[in-house]
């Protein structure tokens, strides 16, 4: 697949604008864009720092300890990180896990997914979706929706804190939780935590079909801009269960190209690397991975998440989600499949699963079981993978005979989607920018196109006092023409007047 | 029952001084006063104005990169934010969730900002840091026991 707008000709006879937020100390995003004198779009690349550091925060350390420090490495999905890391790390300690075990960590990874998605589509997306890409920056936000529309913005909170709840419950602790480690779990489910989750679950199911009906509505509203907006084909990957099911916990690697054909099916994640090679860019930090049989990364990269988890699985298995998929799956002949704003739709059916598999969950009595560990013989490598609310997470593990991490390799969800946000911001640059002066209104399609991947661009570090977005526009000589800072309360600063 | 001081501080405990107001909590929480509870997590969001609940006054605590050495405080109202990767939000717009949610003012919220210096994955806190926290602690103390900004 070729990469227009990826590498200009003569980038040094072109003008220069910079979206950079600088809000994290690590962890942050930032989108060039190279324009002529004609303001037509002739680069446009996405730069996300890598986690750089993480290989060598891990190597040293006890096996044992890993899931638990690996919660530090991100601050938006410990969860997932603490599963992965325990999944890998039951293959070092040798072990198949208890009914009791896989239920209670299954139920952590629903919470998870349950606070993130509620998270990401009411308080992140929902203004832009809801007020318009290009409109007001100053309402477009979350105060913006709850004053417009206070019920969602409640119902977005709440959904999230009874996620958080459920990772308190499973977990030990609302931060960093200790309730998964190798072989098992050192917790089960009271009683009476079952009945305080049980209380509230019939709502949060209620809500989340809610939340997958609005994104519905606005698709249908919006029919030609949804399914136009940063459209791209694309290979994708995810975990699918035995019998095709979707599963979020385990199953075998589905690989399917952009045409819907299989490159790889049912594959065992404990040799990903036979699938999979992590190629480098020399204008990134972050990898490009691709999928081997397909040569290279230009014609191997595909997307993960839950656009492509939703497509690609066979059957959701739980009814409410899986009626919504049908109906995604037939809209419009197919069409939001394929959409770049398709992947909120599928989140919220997601989110919808979620919450199904919870309330199932509480009712199955092994959520309280007591037989929480196992053991077996021990190995050398392990490797775990997810699907964490963003996609596809791998952690793979070398222990020694001392019990020590010797090689650590981590590729998250964010890492797999390098070059689909890539072509995602290429082709809204192309279909909203190009020829025209940048407005802050403008820049925010780009932005828009980049928050339907979720991408991780927050570490779990930060401080305050910093900019969250500063654009530049520099001319081919270097000389700053315009620059835009927005602060911390949305208020926009113009250093100089426009170019 | 609520107890009607919190103290929240933020932050990752693995990266240098952004451990700074994690830290700041476990000190307090060690003391176990009357009265105080004590919270922390990696960042602030939305759902943390649930616990502003039935509070009579907060304080939240993070490391800074802004604030002069070794400390600053000062009062919080509630604002909007509109960060671009608003993974994060800040303690003024927590409060602000919580007049959305509830149409009242949320209690009295003050913010002890500690200056940090370094904030790598992996690093220990920063002896300036570690300085810094222990003036903010003492500041701390005199803010529970004496019911206002001292």
């Amino acid at each position: 697949m070729p990469f227009e707008l990826e590498t200009a000709p003569h980038p040094e006879k072109l003008k220069r604008v910079a979206i950079e937020p600088v809000s994290r100390v690590e962890g942050h995003g930032k989108v060039t864009i190279l324009l002529d004198d004609a303001n037509k779009v002739q680069q446009v690349r996405l730069h996300i720092v890598e986690f750089r550091g993480f290989e060598k925060f891990i190597e040293g350390r006890p096996y044992w300890e890993v899931p638990v420090m690996v919660q530090r490495l991100c601050g938006i999905c410990p969860v997932s990180h603490h599963l992965a890391a325990s999944k890998a790390m039951d293959q070092i300690v040798g072990a198949t896990l208890t009914p009791t075990a896989e239920k209670i960590r299954r139920l952590m990874h629903y919470g998870q997914i349950l606070q993130s998605h509620a998270l990401h589509f009411f308080h992140l997306s929902s203004p832009d979706l809801l007020f318009g890409f290009g409109s007001d920056v100053a309402t477009r936000n979350i105060v913006g929706v709850a004053a417009a529309q206070p019920e969602i913005a409640k119902m977005g909170v709440l959904l999230r804190k009874y996620g958080q709840e459920v990772i308190r419950m499973t977990a030990g602790k609302r931060v960093h939780g200790t309730g998964s480690i190798p072989g098992g779990v050192n917790k089960s489910l009271y009683a009476e935590e079952r009945a305080a989750l049980l209380k509230d679950i019939y709502q949060m199911v209620a809500w989340s079909r809610d939340a997958v009906q609005m994104i519905k509505g606005l698709f249908e509203q919006n029919l030609e801009q949804y399914n136009a907006f940063g459209r791209f084909a694309a290979h994708g990957m995810g975990l699918v269960r035995a019998d095709g099911a979707m599963d979020l916990y385990h199953g075998g690697l589905r690989a399917r190209r952009a045409d819907g054909s299989t490159l790889f099916d049912h594959f065992d994640y404990g040799r990903y690397w036979d699938v999979i090679t992590e190629d480098v860019k020399s204008w990134s930090y972050m990898k490009f991975p691709f999928f081997n049989a397909l040569k290279n990364s230009d014609e191997g990269w595909y997307r993960v998440g839950p656009l492509t988890r939703v497509t690609q699985s066979d059957f959701i298995p739980t009814p409410l989600a899986d009626k919504e998929r049908q109906e995604f799956l037939a809209f419009d002949n197919g069409s939001a499949t394929g959409a770049t704003l398709g992947y909120h739709w599928a989140r919220m059916i997601e989110m919808l699963h979620a919450a199904e598999s919870i309330k199932d969950l509480l009712h199955d009595d092994d959520i309280s079981g007591r037989e929480l560990m196992a053991t077996g013989q021990r190995q050398e490598r392990g490797v775990g993978v997810i699907e964490a609310p963003r996609g596809t997470l791998i952690h793979h593990y070398r222990v020694d005979e001392n019990d020590q991490v010797i090689r650590a390799n981590l590729i998250v969800s964010t890492t797999h989607n390098n070059q689909a946000m890539n072509e995602a911001i290429r082709v809204v640059a192309k279909q909203y920018l190009d020829g025209k002066e940048l407005t802050e209104g403008l820049l925010n399609h780009i932005e828009v196109a980049i928050r339907c991947f979720d991408p991780c661009l927050s570490c779990a570090t930060h401080a305050l006092g910093q900019m969250p977005l500063d654009v530049e526009l520099v001319a081919a000589d270097g000389t700053t023409l315009d620059r835009v800072l927005r602060d911390m309360h949305g208020v926009c600063l113009r250093d100089s007047p426009p170019a | 029952m609520t107890a009607p001081i919190l103290i929240f501080g933020w932050g990752n405990p693995s990266r240098g001084d952004d451990a700074l107001g994690p830290l700041l909590v476990e000190r307090i929480e060690a003391l176990a006063l009357p009265g105080v509870e004590c919270l922390t997590d990696f960042q602030l969001q939305v759902e943390h104005a649930l616990d502003l609940l039935e509070r009579e006054r907060i304080l939240f605590v993070d490391a800074s990169l802004e604030a002069e050495a070794p400390y600053r405080q000062r009062r919080l109202s509630p604002a909007r934010d509109a960060s671009f990767s608003t993974h994060a939000i800040t303690p003024e717009s927590v409060m602000q969730v919580y007049v959305d949610l509830h149409d009242a003012a949320p209690p009295p919220c003050d913010l002890l900002a500690i200056r940090g210096e370094r904030f790598e994955l992996g690093e220990d806190l920063s002896p300036a840091a570690a300085s810094h926290l222990e003036a903010a602690l003492r500041w701390t103390l005199d803010w529970v026991k004496q019911g206002s900004t001292p």
